[in-house]
Parts: C-alpha cells; structure tokens; sequence
C-alpha cells in the first residue's frame, strides 16, 4: 500500500535524474514503480499536482524583469476580470485574496513575467485594454532582489534543514 | 489565447544557452528540452529515454544535461508542481521592513524552511514572500513566530481563488542573432 505522505515528501524535492526515477522512488518508500505512478497519475486527475515536467527558472532564460501587479476590483467583477488576465500568456499567476483594510484594498493578483520593465509595462497595458479595466486601481510591485526561490516544501524531512543552506535565486 | 508575436526571447543571452554552446546540443534541442517538456512528460517507466529520443540524442547524454542544466540553474527540477492549498497550506505573506532592517529581517525570514520564495518589491509593503505548512495551525504558528522575531506585522493573503491556466513557460528561439 502506497503512502501518499511520503511519495509527496520525496516528490517535493523532484524526480531523480536515473533511468527509472518511478522505480528509484518506489524504493525509496517502499512501494512498488507501477503503484508509484498510478498514483502520481491519480494526483494529477484530481487536480492536486497542477502540473508534470520540467520545472523552468524564468530568469536564467532571459525573463529578467517580474511584477506583481494588484488590483482593486469590486467583489462582483473579481471572477470575470481574474479570468481575462489569467487567459494571458505572460500571466503566469491570477490569484483573488482577501482584502486587509486599511492596509491592504487590493483583492486580484497578477504575476507578469518580462525581459525588462518595458516589456513588463507594455503587457501590463495590452491587458488594462483588452479586458477594460483603465479605471480600476492598481499598483505594480517590481521585484527588486529575490532572496530565496526554490519549490515549495509541504512535508519537512531531514533533508529540507540541509536544502535551505543550497537554496539559491535564479 | 493571447499570442504576443512581437516578443523576441532572449534565450541567446541566458545561461541555459551559454551552457548549451558549451556542450554538443543544439538551441533547437534546447528550445525543445524547455518548451515541450514542461507539460507533455512522457508517461512511462523510462520519461528521459523517451525525451531523449524525441530529442534526437542518447539517454544518458539527456542526463547529464538536464544535470547540468539544474546544478546551473536554468531548471529548478524535473516533476510536479503542486496546486496551492491542496497539499498542506500555504499563504502568500508581506511585511514592510524599515530600509535599515531590510536585509536582517529578508535573511531572518529566508531561514525559515517553510518559505519558499523570498523577494523585496517596489512598495511600502517591500518583503514578500510564500509560506507552506502541513495544516493552517502550523502555518499560523510559524507567521506568529515570525512576527514576533521580527517585531513587524505580517500582512497575510492566502489564496481564495485560482484563475490562471498554467501553461508553463513559453520560450521562442530567436534564430537571427542580428
């Protein structure tokens, strides 16, 4: 019987580089190469793992410019907006969160990925036209040093003490 | 879907292509490694013979360079990518840190196995980061600690609603180095 807990643990740190990574996972936790991805396979189907691949660093391919770009939008247009922008290529990223009054009035985040702040800018504008949105407050929050950036840890094991000593930015 | 034709990818001037010309394989390969392969993974007991084939070279030349590729950064990892909030917790968290305490208060935080992404933004709020936990008591616990260490207010703002579609990274091949 395949525990979840621990294929995602091992998972998280991604598949080994060896000719049968299901088969060197399924040794790791005691389960069998074809019970391990049946059940990658299931996660998959039911939304759980988003996505199965190579996981990219954008910057270290030419995508040096990130802004997190925040919207005011009333409650009732939220869903149709998050939509239009998350349709967007260069989006990589259209959240709704909570608003944090009086701090915080922005609920739709956007991440856009470009090559430098004019290309962030101009794709910042194709999408206030093409989704209408030239009077709704915003604010665009360029990153300006990345501190830390890796994949996200859900299941902390021994080795995630020693990996955030390797951690780097792209 | 918006296909934005005029943008040119600077994949020439990136790293991966600079590793690339360093070794045997050619940028298409690259272009192909990084573009077909962020979604359709081969489903099979051998995905990097598969690849490899696909690719035009030998399983074990495909290994050593996505080794590469990963120990030099390009590639953060073959595998998955979880949807927030479906595996344990995570929030999206901000605190705007007095210049001066910038860096102190970004390295205390960075030391957290918990956070994964760590950046300064352009905003009053100038840190910005994402914490993962097994269950929202543990996630509430270590922002607490982290308030506490920092003596800073942590803003959070959890996910409510996904409406991206993630189709990976495009990358386009810019041909003419002109």
């Amino acid at each position: 019987m395949l525990d979840e807990r621990r294929l995602i643990t091992v998972l998280q740190h991604g598949l080994p580089l060896v000719s049968r990574p299901y088969a060197a996972i399924a040794e790791q936790i005691g389960s069998s190469e074809q019970e391990v991805m049946a059940h990658i396979s299931a996660m998959k189907n039911r939304g759980d793992i988003k996505r199965f691949g190579v996981v990219v660093r954008h910057r270290k391919l030419g995508y040096q410019a990130n802004a997190m770009v925040v919207w005011n939008i009333p409650d009732q247009r939220v869903d149709e907006l998050g939509s239009c922008f998350g349709k967007f290529e260069f989006v990589n990223l259209s959240y709704r969160r909570p608003r944090r009054m009086p701090d915080w009035p922005y609920n739709l985040f956007c991440m856009i990925h470009g090559h430098d702040r004019d290309d962030v800018l101009n794709k910042l504008a194709q999408m206030i036209t093409s989704c209408q949105v030239t009077d709704l407050p915003h604010a665009i929050l360029f990153s300006t040093h990345c501190y830390k950036q890796r994949g996200a840890i859900y299941i902390h094991d021994q080795s995630t003490q020693q990996e955030t000593t390797r951690v780097r930015c792209a | 879907m918006n296909k934005d034709s005029g943008r040119v990818d600077s994949i020439h001037n990136s790293h991966a292509y600079k590793l690339m010309t360093a070794s045997n394989h050619s940028p298409q390969q690259l272009h192909q490694l990084l573009n077909n392969f962020q979604h359709s993974f081969p489903v099979s007991t051998t995905p990097y013979a598969d690849m490899a084939m696909q690719l035009g070279i030998t399983e074990s030349e495909l290994l050593a360079w996505l080794e590469d590729l990963q120990s030099e950064g390009s590639i953060s990892r073959i595998g998955a990518v979880f949807r927030p909030n479906r595996i344990g917790v995570s929030t999206l968290a901000a605190m705007a840190a007095p210049e001066n305490k910038l860096q102190n208060i970004a390295d205390l935080i960075s030391a957290y196995p918990s956070v994964n992404h760590n950046y300064r933004r352009e905003h009053h709020f100038n840190l910005w980061f994402v914490v993962t936990a097994e269950n929202q008591s543990r996630l509430d616990q270590i922002l607490l600690e982290m308030e506490q260490q920092s003596g800073l207010r942590v803003l959070t703002l959890p996910m409510e609603k996904d409406y991206h579609i993630d189709l990976g990274f495009p990358l386009q091949l810019v041909t003419n180095h002109a």
